[in-house]
């Protein structure tokens, strides 16, 4: 996979308290025991990580890793 | 008891300084805050440089706390100003000047310590309003409004945090002998000690005490409270 899906999951270990092997993805947030609030602050930190702006309506319909890394990496 | 990391905003004087005093004295690390930067009075503080009016400087005041003690774990949210004037003579900026100090100061802050609470999954605010937010109070339509307003968005913090161990609960004091307080003419201090059924002022540090329990591990099931300490002022 790609360097910038190994710096994602470097975020997602961190903020989510998970294994990288869990950090696949069509993993879902609430498989990886994720809620709403630790969303937004997997967000904010991929925001720092990746210096991109990604508004709160954004958000919306984002379940797994994969649409995350989607919405992330379109605004590079 | 285990010691915890405190910041206290307006800690340098008045009620925000019994409570730095006495969290300390129960052996918590204790940062305060004052907008000179500096405190009299302030052994076995850190005190940092804050204006809560600007979100750089409380960007600068948490993070020189993190960088020394760790991050905030207890929140006493307590700097506030009071700009009394009648409705009709209120101008729009005395108005928001106080909103700003008193609710929007206090929402900046506790923002700001929040990401550090939810890491740990334990945090205590603790915001401090005023009777006068209960019951509305003539000559303080902006600081009333300020004082209400904070308990809403502590509650909403209360809400939005509880998953994360954090727990947000409001003091509201009466009359407290502090430099606020002496603002007041001798005839309007004269006239709140008579309506006050415990017949006298409070001192600083009858705060201080509910502050102290809230902020500790036992008050863990007590969140959104809203706790007036006025001597029975605003009872029912
Ligand atoms: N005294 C009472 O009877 C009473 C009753 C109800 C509620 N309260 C509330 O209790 C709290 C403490 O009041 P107090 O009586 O101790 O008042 P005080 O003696 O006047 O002290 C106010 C404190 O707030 C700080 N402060 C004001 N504006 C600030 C700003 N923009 N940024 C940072 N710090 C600021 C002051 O710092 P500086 O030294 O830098 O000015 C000072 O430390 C206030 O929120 C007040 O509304 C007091």
């Amino acid at each position: 996979m790609s360097d910038n899906f190994d710096r994602f999951k470097k975020c997602a270990v961190d903020v989510l308290s998970v294994d990288e092997a869990q950090v696949v993805p069509d993993a879902t947030f609430e498989s990886l025991d994720a809620d709403s609030l630790d969303l937004v602050e997997l967000v904010m930190a991929l925001e720092e990580e990746f210096d991109v702006n990604v508004e709160e309506e954004e958000l919306e319909g984002v379940n797994t890793i994969q649409a995350a890394f989607d919405l992330v990496t379109s605004k590079l | 008891m285990s010691d915890r990391v405190v910041l206290v905003t307006g800690g340098n004087r008045g009620i925000g300084h019994a409570i730095a005093t006495r969290l300390a004295a129960a052996g918590h690390q204790v940062a305060i805050t004052s907008r000179s930067g500096k405190a009299d009075d302030a052994d076995g503080l850190l005190v940092v440089k804050a204006d809560v009016t600007d979100p750089d400087s409380v960007d600068a005041a948490v993070s020189e706390v993190e960088a020394k003690l760790g991050n905030v774990e207890v929140l006493v949210s307590n700097a506030g100003i009071t700009k009394d004037g009648l409705i009709l003579r209120m101008s729009d900026d005395e108005f928001t000047a106080v909103v700003d100090a008193n609710l929007t100061g206090s929402f900046r802050v506790a923002k700001r310590v929040s990401k550090g609470m939810m890491r740990g999954r334990w945090g205590r605010m603790i915001f401090i309003s005023s009777i006068s937010g209960l019951g509305g109070q003539p000559g303080q339509a902006n600081y009333s409004a300020s004082k209400a307003g904070l308990i809403g968005m502590a509650r909403t913090f209360a809400k939005e945090f509880s998953s994360r161990g954090i727990t947000a609960n409001v003091v509201c004091p009466g009359p407290i002998v502090t430099d606020m307080l002496m603002e007041l003419s001798d005839e309007q201090r004269a006239a709140f000690e008579r309506a006050v059924p415990i017949g006298r002022l409070g001192q600083p540090d009858e705060i201080a005490a509910a502050v102290e329990f809230l902020a500790s591990e036992s008050a863990g099931y007590i969140t959104g409270t809203v706790l007036p300490i006025d001597g029975g002022l605003s009872m029912g």
